[in-house]
């Protein structure tokens, strides 16, 4: 199994050396230079529509392509104080959606507050499942809760096959997800008119731009029926960001410069102008406030001005608030789009 | 060490365009309509490209039409078995025009 960056106290832990990394740019424009030949700069939220809120770094798996750094022995986890200043935050406005992101979210103690929660107050509720949490011993009712809050699972999958996905996720994370698939199945995940939404997320296990969205959701959904019997709701293609382990197996490999290159060399208006930062706030396990879950790995919160924490959040401020941007920001132009949501044209 | 293929020029492609405008714009418009969703998908395109890109032996090609079959949502093993069709159709090639060996050595042979 991967271990941590962290935990191996590799250079790359630190926010940084990453930045430095990527702001040495190696002919390539800087991102906020590009984003002024396209009219969109400076780069503002149109309204918030996604209350996104990541609540730790603790993972049950150690993922080859991960931008949080997650793992078993991360400790950054958000404590039950913050997860109601969350809500109060939520009450306090009418923000449709909250996303709960991680690490293995499932596993913060705050998680199922969050859900229980934001239910109440109406929202609709996305939990950004690795499926693998779902068969830990200590989530045996998870998947039971998840469906009786009508929570919409996103889960990751990067392939229809074992190779490609153990490659990424560890070895036998793939036999793991169909297990998991399947049962989420059972309880109505996936299928049509149970009202229980499953969606997968598609990441490139490498350095390459994913396929069209519509395409590949065809594959996943002929290979997961005819091979696994497994039925999934829509399938979202996802950029992998040059940031934490994905940037180590990019520099590693040899294949930072390049695959800078084929970001930039992509760099699509149509998608910068939907980038989700435009329609989200992120909120870090302790509290503060980011533009992404991006920005917040790379610690870089919101802009001047703004507020900076979850006890100070406004609405109005952060409605229309200045994004801050850096390099890694190319990730979610290229091409098609990229975002929590999919491709974003 | 020198050598003939340098991989960076395949990003220069588009300097052939310097020599004649005009011809290159036909060119890179006729390769666009090709690769183009129709009748077949971008990605089955592109997994031929990738077989016809080893026919031929083009390093270009074959770099390029690799990671494009990645980014169309192709693997390994069905870009190992496009190679093989490319293998087969090359070998087979060969072997038929062994029929016209069989003529000849049959007019000439008692």
């Amino acid at each position: 199994m991967l271990v941590t960056l962290k935990s191996r106290m590799n250079p790359l832990s630190s926010t940084d050396e990453q930045l430095r990394i990527l702001s040495a740019r190696n002919g390539f424009p800087a991102f906020e230079e590009k984003l002024h030949g396209t009219g969109l700069a400076p780069l503002r939220a149109t309204r918030i529509t996604n209350f996104q809120v990541n609540v730790g770094k603790l993972c049950n798996q150690t993922c080859a392509h991960c931008h949080v750094d997650a793992g078993p022995d991360r400790r950054e986890i958000m404590s039950r104080e913050t997860a109601e200043l969350c809500i109060r935050a939520l009450e306090q406005t009418d923000i449709p959606t909250v996303d709960i992101t991680g690490g293995a979210p499932e596993l913060a103690p705050c998680f199922r507050y969050l859900v229980e929660e934001s239910k109440k107050l109406g929202r609709h509720v996305m939990d950004r499942c690795n499926l693998t949490v779902l068969l830990v011993a200590s989530q045996a009712d998870l998947a039971e809760f998840l469906a009786r809050h009508q929570v919409e699972i996103i889960a990751s999958l990067p392939y229809f096959r074992a190779a490609q996905t153990d490659a990424q996720r560890g070895e036998g994370v793939f036999d793991k997800s169909i297990r998991a698939l399947r049962l989420l199945n059972d309880l109505g995940y996936g299928r049509e008119n149970s009202g229980l939404k499953l969606n997968l997320i598609y990441n490139p296990v490498g350095a390459f731009l994913p396929p069209k969205q519509e395409a590949i959701e065809q594959q996943f959904r002929r290979e997961l029926a005819q091979k696994h019997g497994v039925a999934f709701n829509h399938l979202y293609t996802m950029t992998n960001m040059p940031i934490s382990r994905f940037l180590e197996f990019l520099l590693n490999t040899n294949n930072y410069e390049g695959y800078m290159e084929r970001l930039v060399n992509a760099f699509n208006t149509t998608a910068a102008a939907g980038v989700m930062c435009r329609t989200m706030i992120s909120v870090g396990w302790n509290g503060t406030l980011y533009d992404c879950d991006f920005n917040q790995m790379l610690e870089l919160p919101t802009g001047d001005g703004t507020p900076r924490h979850i006890r100070d959040f406004d609405a109005k401020q952060l409605h229309e608030r200045v994004i801050v941007t850096n390099n890694h920001c190319y990730g979610c132009t290229a091409g098609a789009g990229s975002s929590c949501g999919g491709a974003t044209i | 060490m020198e050598t003939y293929y340098h991989p960076p020029d395949l990003g220069k492609f588009a300097e052939m365009g310097k020599g004649n405008a005009a011809l290159w714009e036909k060119f890179m418009s006729y390769y666009s309509a090709v690769f183009a969703e129709g009748a077949l998908s971008e990605r089955e395109k592109a997994l031929i490209a990738l077989g016809v890109a080893h026919a031929v032996q083009c390093p270009y090609c074959i770099d390029a039409y690799t990671q494009a079959c990645l980014e169309k949502g192709s693997n390994v093993e069905e870009m190992t078995e496009a190679v093989h069709v490319a293998c087969a159709i090359r070998g087979g090639a060969s072997l038929v025009h062994g029929v016209q060996m069989r003529n000849v050595a049959a007019k000439l042979s008692m």
